[in-house]
């Protein structure tokens, strides 16, 4: 364990800061240099104190102790207004913008150029055009509302509003690519290379190694609230950086076992979204985990949404344990025994404001209600330890759900499901936006469903986990079945059923390289996740 | 590191795959072509301008719909009834509307941010009847006048400091102020109408200048000026940014508590200022003046296209609501219409007008 400053006179400096919420420690003992034109990257896990970091550094939240120096002079106001004056200037990861007003007034918010407070909007007008077009934003008016943008454009205006700033001597960028295609963050990271020249300290948050290691000149790596390691970045390889992160090997994410498998618990007939779509038919049997995989838009959500009654379908059969269902409704599938953790859980499964039993216990309050009275405390016995068993990490369970990390709100959700003891339980995207140790976590608790004899559906658009985790996949292209696999198969095969067969002659470009690579098996599991990520769009 | 550039493999595929038909996409560069997509939704590496039809909502933005049912009211009572168009109900009707309308422009603001003031009525109440109080008294018109407007703005800045330094939600703080205010100009008036009040200041509200009433003057003229701040002054702007998105607007560096004490400050102003004119008008400093209006007003702005959550509608917008609410009043009297109907037009009115707005923003976020 190594921890080292970069030479130079500091222009940001943070010395042994502590913050804590309520009983948990976000932070211990953090310190952090930033030095003119120098990129310095901040890596860690999901949870292991980055956005908490970076927050105290931009003034957001206050420090509960440590030091703060900008230029050696002790910073005494936080406040993100004070801050971006003394010219600490942050890029964030969930946009800050606002959506009603247009881009120039966003650019210039809260320092709108005016003449006895009316706003000079020619004056307005034309700095940010100046701004935009040297961003490389030439079709973007500075008149446009941000909320009809799309999301790569709503991020770059974001970069924009920093570069607009009378004074910029440190930039944070918290996963400022995450949105961004490959041109774009191109772009950006060519941008960031013209603020180093130009003597800008930087801290750059990205969960992407590949860019770390192009850009970043220092490295500081965080691990459960605590400095782990700190140096620059040409000390470091992939596989070492990794290490400093997760601080243990990551070897086999993926259990492998033998599990009995049964009679099918799940059919399904002739299934058609729209009278148009093709006919889908599939069994998903106990004891078995299946795999849907296929491209992104090729149905593939859209048919567990169908399968749990909350998309309607045009005709098509569903029997569960040989007893055909309507799927009318959510709820109907779920007296019936089906289960569905959806993609996005903020929007479709969570409840933010309720606790974290309440969440567990939301679904099966109906079943274990007597004459409409809420179920006892013999429910939400049956939560907490599901919960246990799921090694939940949290304060209490009586603690609003928003504030676990996304990993443990998976878990949540699953005991949510496990709780109406289901007989089919379908995952989609079941590890977007968890980290590497809660991941393993998750696919063990998978196996282990399958194990008690429990159909498991899982969609993953991350070909290692969908062909790592499931005993048989089928393929969807164009919301039809283009073929059924063994878990054994090469991802090669899953992506020329998924795309027809006519991905090497049409566009031999975008193979480039990675069929190889992926089915490297020396290839350390983070960096796969990497090449193969989804951005949230 | 060939490695390096590898990202997204598969929905580059997907689309190029999706718009093969489309020549327009296929004419672009790769990097258009390797946006990444969620679940098929084009998304346009930047914004491109669309061909636009003109409609009367893109020349006159949110107030379009209260607009097109404003100048059908108008036209429809116009042909229904001889006497809407004399020059005396139009008289009455600006009487009528001006005093509404102001009171919707002080609410507007407060909804722009977000909030909602509920006690603009009992604040107009309590200014009048101090008003009126110290009129009866001996004092001259104009302190007395300004004492009651001033008695507003600090109400208004209760408010504001209940919302931002108690962190009441604004529902709360402002109801509280609503039973207050009441129960004070009950205990000052003992319930009692206050007269004999002198007559110049009968005159500030029912004099006209070269036949325009002075209330319309004074509602247009408040009009405007809250147009003109809202739309051009950095004040305004930070009024927009707070109800947009507050957390945002503060890491930008935008005053948030104190835009939002001022606002309230400025709803109490306009609450105030309507309690005047409201006591001026009926010559009398009446305990119960201005009960209900705060819905009144809400409603005014809710009807000209203003959102509850903020960021939405327009001074304009507000002022053409309380003015159609006035007008379907007005003309439901000269038709003989059974004013119990009428509030279930406004109802109505308030229903559809928050529908079509629904509507038209699902529309504008699929396209």
């Amino acid at each position: 364990m190594t921890v080292s400053k970069p030479d130079g006179p500091a222009v940001l400096e943070l010395t042994n800061v502590s913050k804590a919420f309520g009983p948990v420690q976000a932070l211990s003992n953090v310190s952090l240099k930033l030095v003119p034109g120098q990129v310095h990257c901040l890596a860690g896990e999901n949870g292991a104190g980055k956005s908490t970091l970076i927050k105290v550094l931009t003034g957001a939240i206050h420090r509960s102790s440590g030091d703060y120096e900008i230029e050696g002079v002790p910073v005494t106001s936080v406040s993100p207004a004070a801050l971006r004056s003394a010219g600490v200037q942050a890029v964030y990861q969930e946009l800050s913008l606002l959506p009603h007003l247009s881009v120039g007034e966003n650019m210039y918010m809260g320092r709108l150029p005016s003449r006895s407070g009316v706003v000079r909007v020619g004056n307005l007008h034309d700095r940010c055009r100046v701004v935009l077009d040297q961003l490389g934003l030439d079709d973007v008016s500075p008149d446009h509302i941000v909320e009809r943008l799309p999301a790569a454009t709503k991020q770059l205006v974001e970069i924009a509003k920093v570069v607009t700033a009378d004074k910029v001597k440190v930039i944070v960028f918290d996963e400022p690519t995450t949105a961004l295609t490959e041109a774009e963050s191109d772009r950006l990271l060519d941008q960031i290379r013209r603020f180093r020249e130009q003597g800008v300290a930087m801290l750059y948050v990205t969960h992407r190694l590949e860019e770390m290691f192009a850009i970043g000149d220092w490295v500081t790596v965080l691990r459960d609230g605590g400095l782990s390691q700190s140096g620059p970045m040409s000390r470091y390889t992939e596989d070492t950086l990794i290490n400093a992160m997760v601080g243990r090997e990551v070897s086999s994410l993926y259990p492998e076992e033998q599990r009995h498998v049964g009679p099918a618990r799940l059919s399904v007939r002739g299934l058609r979204r729209t009278p148009e779509s093709p006919a889908v038919d599939f069994d998903a049997r106990g004891g078995e985990i299946l795999g849907i995989g296929g491209l992104l838009g090729s149905g593939r959500s859209e048919l567990l949404l169908s399968i749990f009654g909350s998309e309607p379908i045009a005709e098509g059969e569903i029997k569960v344990d040989g007893e055909a269902v309507q799927p009318d409704g959510p709820r109907s599938m779920m007296s019936a025994g089906v289960a569905l953790l959806t993609e996005d859980r903020k929007v479709l499964g969570l409840l933010p404001e309720l606790s974290i039993r309440e969440n567990v216990t939301v679904a099966s309050l109906r079943a274990g209600s007597r004459k409409g009275l809420l179920p006892g405390k013999q429910q939400a016995e049956e939560a907490d330890q599901l919960l246990d068993s799921l090694q939940l990490r949290a304060g209490s369970y009586d603690q609003p759900v928003s504030t676990l990390s996304g990993g443990n709100q998976q878990k949540v959700l699953l005991a949510r499901w496990l709780l109406t003891k289901p007989k089919v339980i379908m995952f989609d995207e079941p590890t977007k936006g968890i980290d590497v140790g809660a991941k393993s976590e998750l696919y063990d608790v998978i196996a282990d469903l399958a194990r008690r004899g429990l159909a498991v559906i899982v969609v993953s658009s991350y070909l290692p986990e969908l062909l790592g985790l499931s005993d048989r996949v089928i393929v969807l292209r164009e919301e039809a079945i283009a073929g059924h696999l063994s878990g054994g198969a090469s991802e090669e095969s899953v992506l020329r059923l998924a795309s027809g067969g006519v991905l090497e002659e049409t566009h031999p470009d975008h193979l480039h390289g990675i069929p190889h690579l992926v089915n490297d098996p020396q290839l350390n599991p983070v960096i796969r996740q990497n090449i193969e990520r989804v951005p949230n769009a | 590191m060939p490695k390096l550039l590898w990202r997204e493999p598969i929905e580059t595929t997907v689309i190029t795959r999706e718009r093969e038909d489309d020549p327009e996409v296929r004419t672009t560069d790769a990097t258009a072509a390797a946006t990444p997509q969620s679940h098929g939704a084009p998304v346009a590496p930047v914004a491109q301008p669309k061909p636009r039809v003109v409609t009367l909502g893109s020349i006159a933005g949110r107030e379009s719909g209260v607009l097109i049912v404003l100048l059908v009211a108008f036209g429809g009572l116009t042909l229904a009834s001889d006497d809407f168009l004399t020059s005396n109900n139009l008289a009455n009707l600006a009487r009528q509307v001006s005093i509404f309308g102001i009171l919707a422009i002080g609410q507007l603001m407060v909804i722009l941010t977000g909030g909602i003031d509920l006690s603009v009525g009992s604040v107009l109440g309590l200014s009048g009847a101090v008003t009126a109080q110290l009129l009866v008294s001996g004092m001259p018109v104009v302190p007395s006048l300004l004492i009651g407007i001033a008695v507003g703005v600090a109400l208004g800045l209760v408010n504001g400091l209940l919302v931002t330094r108690f962190k009441l939600p604004p529902f709360i703080a402002t109801l509280g102020m609503l039973g207050i205010a009441r129960g004070v100009v009950l205990v000052i008036t003992d319930a009692n109408t206050i007269q004999g009040l002198p007559d110049g200041f009968q005159t500030i509200a029912n004099g006209s200048i070269i036949g325009i009433p002075n209330l319309l003057i004074l509602f247009v003229v408040i009009t405007t000026v809250a147009s003109f701040v809202l739309q051009r002054t950095v004040f305004g702007r930070y009024v927009y940014a707070v109800g947009s998105n507050p957390e945002a607007a503060r890491l930008a560096g935008v005053p948030v508590p104190l835009v939002t004490v001022v606002v309230y400050a400025i709803s109490g102003l306009l609450a105030a200022v309507g309690g005047v004119l409201l006591t001026s008008r009926l010559g009398a400093g009446v305990p119960t003046a201005g009960t209900g209006f705060e819905l009144q007003a809400i409603a005014a702005c809710v009807i000209g296209g203003a959102s509850l959550s903020g960021a939405r509608g327009s001074a304009i917008g507000a002022a053409c609501g309380a003015l159609l609410i006035g007008v379907l009043n007005n003309g439901g009297n000269l038709l003989a219409v059974n004013s119990f109907y009428l509030q279930i037009a406004i109802g109505l009115l308030i229903l559809i007008a928050v529908a079509f707005d629904q509507m038209n923003t699902r529309a504008s976020a699929r396209g």
